[in-house]
C-alpha cells in the first residue's frame, strides 16, 4: 500500500478497499465467487462482523494509506444481525463524507451499499461501477503527496547537514543559505 | 554541582503557554532556583548565538510551545533539539498543530493575500508583502520563509514528552518540570496527563445519559444552557469522549462544551474522527434525510472536530492544495 503503483505511464490502475459485513455484504460477496461471477479486480475486501464496525478511521487510514476509494458494504435497512449496526454506519457515513470532502478529496471516494446476502450480482455491478467511477477521478496518491508537503523541510534539514559539514572542514559560510523553495512572497 | 539548564522556546503560537509557565506563580521562584534558564525569548534576554555555542546535549530540556510554520521555527526547532537532552512538546500548538493547524484548509497564498491585503482592518496600497531577501544600506538581511504545512512539533523534530493543552495548566507544568528534575520520568513518547477520556473527570458526568438519541445539534449561543448537565444530553457539541483528561475540566465546569484541546487519548489515532464516530452513531433519526438535517447542526465539522488536531490528523491538510 504504501508503494502506490506508478501513474504517469499510465499502468495506474484504482485500488479500492472495500469493508464488508460478516453477514451480509461478505456472504455476498462468496455467493458472486462461487456463482463465478467476474468483477473488476481492483478491490481488496476487509470482513468485518458488521457495517457499524467501520471506524471512521479505518476509512480515512485506507485512503491515507494508498487507496484510491474505499467502499463499504451493509446489510439493507431492517436486516442488521445487529439490529442498529447499518444505521450507525450510515449516519457516520454521512458527516464522513463531508469531512472527506472538506479535506479536498472527492466524496464520490466513498461508497456505502447495502447488499443482502443474496445479492451478489449488486456485489459484482457496485465494485464495477466504483472501479469505473475511481478510473474517471484518477488517482488519490495520497503518500506521494504526503512527501512531496515534506520537501520542504528536509530541504532545511540538509542545509543544516551541509553547513555542518563545512564547518568542520573550517568556518561556516554566513552569506550562503541556499533558497531551494519558491517563494510566494515575490 | 551545576543547575541543569532549562530553555523556553516559542513557535507558532499566541502566548498562552508562556503565560502557564508565569502562573507558577510563587512556585516559578523554586524552579528558578533549581535550574539555569538559558533560554526564553519572551521573558528574558538571550541570542541565539549563545545557544549555537553551547556543547551538544547540554540543556537538561526544552520546553517548545507553538506549531513549526516557518523556516525559523523549523531551524530553532532542529537547533534545541540537538542542544537538549529532552525535547518537550509543551501546550496544544506543539503536540498537535493547535488553532494555527487550521491554516492547513488553505493554501499558503491565500494566507498572506488575505493578511496583507484583503484583511478589514489592513491598509496596504501598495500590497507591501514581506520578502525574504532585501538591500538595507548595503546589507542583505534575510527573513524567514513561511512554510506551506503547518506542522506538530514531533513532525519536524524527535520528541521525548508532550504536555497537553491550550494552554496546558500550571499543575501539569509543574508535573512535568519535577518529573524532570527529579529524574523520574515515564516512558518516552508519553503524554504528561492522565490516559482516560475527559468525561472521567467532568462534574456533569453523572448526567451523561446510558443511550443518546440526537434529534439536533444545537451551538452554545443558540440556547440558554443548563449549567450542570452533561452538554451532550442537551443536544451540544462536546469533545469531552474523545479527548484525553487532565485539565480538571476547565470548560465544562465552566459552563462551556470541550473543544479537544488536550488531544485524543493513547487509544485514539485521529481525535476528529473518533467523535465524529461516536456522535453520529448516536443521531436519533434512521432516514437518510432526517439524518442529513441532524448533521446539518454541524456546520463546520472540520473546524469543530480538529479545533486543534488538524495538523496531527490522518489527512494532515487539504489535500488538493496547491504545492507553490
Amino acid at each position: 500500500m504504501t508503494n502506490p503503483s506508478p501513474t504517469t505511464d499510465g499502468s495506474w490502475k484504482p485500488r479500492i478497499v472495500a469493508f464488508f459485513c460478516n453477514w451480509c455484504t461478505y456472504t455476498a460477496a462468496d455467493l458472486a465467487g462461487v456463482s463465478r461471477m467476474k468483477h473488476a479486480s481492483n478491490v481488496r475486501i476487509i470482513r468485518l462482523m458488521c457495517s457499524g464496525r467501520v471506524d471512521p478511521q479505518f476509512v480515512v487510514d485506507a485512503l491515507a494509506k494508498g487507496a484510491d476509494a474505499v467502499l463499504i458494504g451493509g446489510c439493507h435497512p431492517n436486516d442488521c444481525h445487529y439490529v442498529e449496526g447499518n444505521y450507525k454506519c450510515l449516519r457516520r457515513f454521512h458527516l464522513l463524507q463531508r469531512v472527506v470532502a472538506d479535506m479536498g478529496i472527492e466524496p464520490e471516494r466513498l461508497r456505502l451499499e447495502w447488499i443482502s446476502a443474496a445479492e451478489g450480482e449488486k456485489v459484482k455491478r457496485v465494485i464495477n461501477e466504483l472501479v469505473d467511477t475511481v478510473s474517471k477521478l484518477g488517482p488519490l496518491g495520497l503518500p506521494r503527496r504526503f512527501q512531496q508537503w515534506d520537501e520542504e523541510i528536509e530541504a532545511l534539514a540538509d542545509d543544516v547537514a551541509a553547513k555542518e559539514n563545512a564547518a568542520e572542514g573550517g568556518g561556516v559560510d554566513q552569506g550562503k543559505t541556499p533558497q531551494t523553495m519558491e517563494s510566494a512572497h515575490a | 554541582m551545576p543547575k541543569p539548564k532549562v530553555a523556553f522556546y516559542w513557535c507558532a503560537s499566541c502566548g498562552g503557554c508562556e503565560e502557564t509557565v508565569v502562573d507558577l506563580a510563587e512556585d516559578i521562584l523554586a524552579l528558578v532556583e533549581k535550574v539555569d534558564i538559558v533560554l526564553w525569548p519572551v521573558a528574558m534576554d538571550f541570542k541565539y548565538k549563545d545557544v549555537q555555542a553551547m556543547a551538544d546535549q547540554s540543556i537538561l530540556a526544552t520546553l517548545l510551545n507553538g506549531a513549526i510554520r516557518s523556516t525559523e521555527q523549523e531551524e530553532m526547532a532542529r537547533l534545541l533539539r540537538r542542544k537538549s537532552k529532552y525535547m518537550i512538546a509543551y501546550g496544544a500548538c506543539a503536540q498537535l498543530g493547535g488553532i494555527p493547524g487550521l491554516a492547513n484548509q488553505f493554501p499558503r497564498e491565500q494566507v498572506l493575500k488575505f493578511n496583507y491585503e484583503d484583511s478589514p482592518s489592513t491598509m496596504n496600497d501598495r500590497k507591501t508583502r514581506p520578502q525574504l531577501r532585501f538591500a538595507d544600506n548595503g546589507r542583505e538581511p534575510l527573513l524567514p520563509e513561511l512554510h506551506h504545512v503547518v506542522r506538530s512539533l514531533d513532525q519536524v523534530v524527535d520528541v521525548d514528552y508532550y504536555v497537553p493543552g491550550c494552554p496546558p495548566t500550571p499543575k501539569l507544568t509543574k508535573a512535568a518540570m519535577t518529573a524532570l528534575l527529579e529524574n523520574r520520568l515515564p516512558p518516552k513518547g508519553s503524554v504528561i496527563a492522565p490516559d482516560v477520556a475527559l468525561c472521567d473527570e467532568c462534574p456533569r458526568k453523572a448526567s451523561k445519559p446510558v443511550n443518546i438519541a440526537f434529534t439536533e445539534f444545537k451551538r452554545p449561543h443558540q440556547m440558554l444552557m443548563d449549567p450542570n448537565q452533561c452538554f451532550l444530553a442537551q443536544g451540544i457539541v462536546c469533545m469531552g469522549p474523545s479527548t484525553r483528561s487532565g485539565c480538571e475540566a476547565a470548560c465544562t465546569v465552566g459552563g462551556m462544551p470541550c473543544t479537544g484541546c488536550f488531544g485524543p487519548t493513547s487509544r485514539v489515532r485521529d481525535q476528529g474522527l473518533k467523535i465524529l464516530s461516536s456522535l453520529c452513531a448516536n443521531v436519533g433519526p434512521r432516514e437518510e434525510g432526517e439524518i442529513q438535517k441532524v448533521l446539518e447542526g454541524i456546520p463546520d465539522p472540520v473546524g469543530t472536530f480538529y479545533r486543534y488536531g488538524l495538523a496531527k490528523s490522518m489527512l494532515r491538510r487539504k489535500v488538493n492544495l496547491p504545492l507553490t
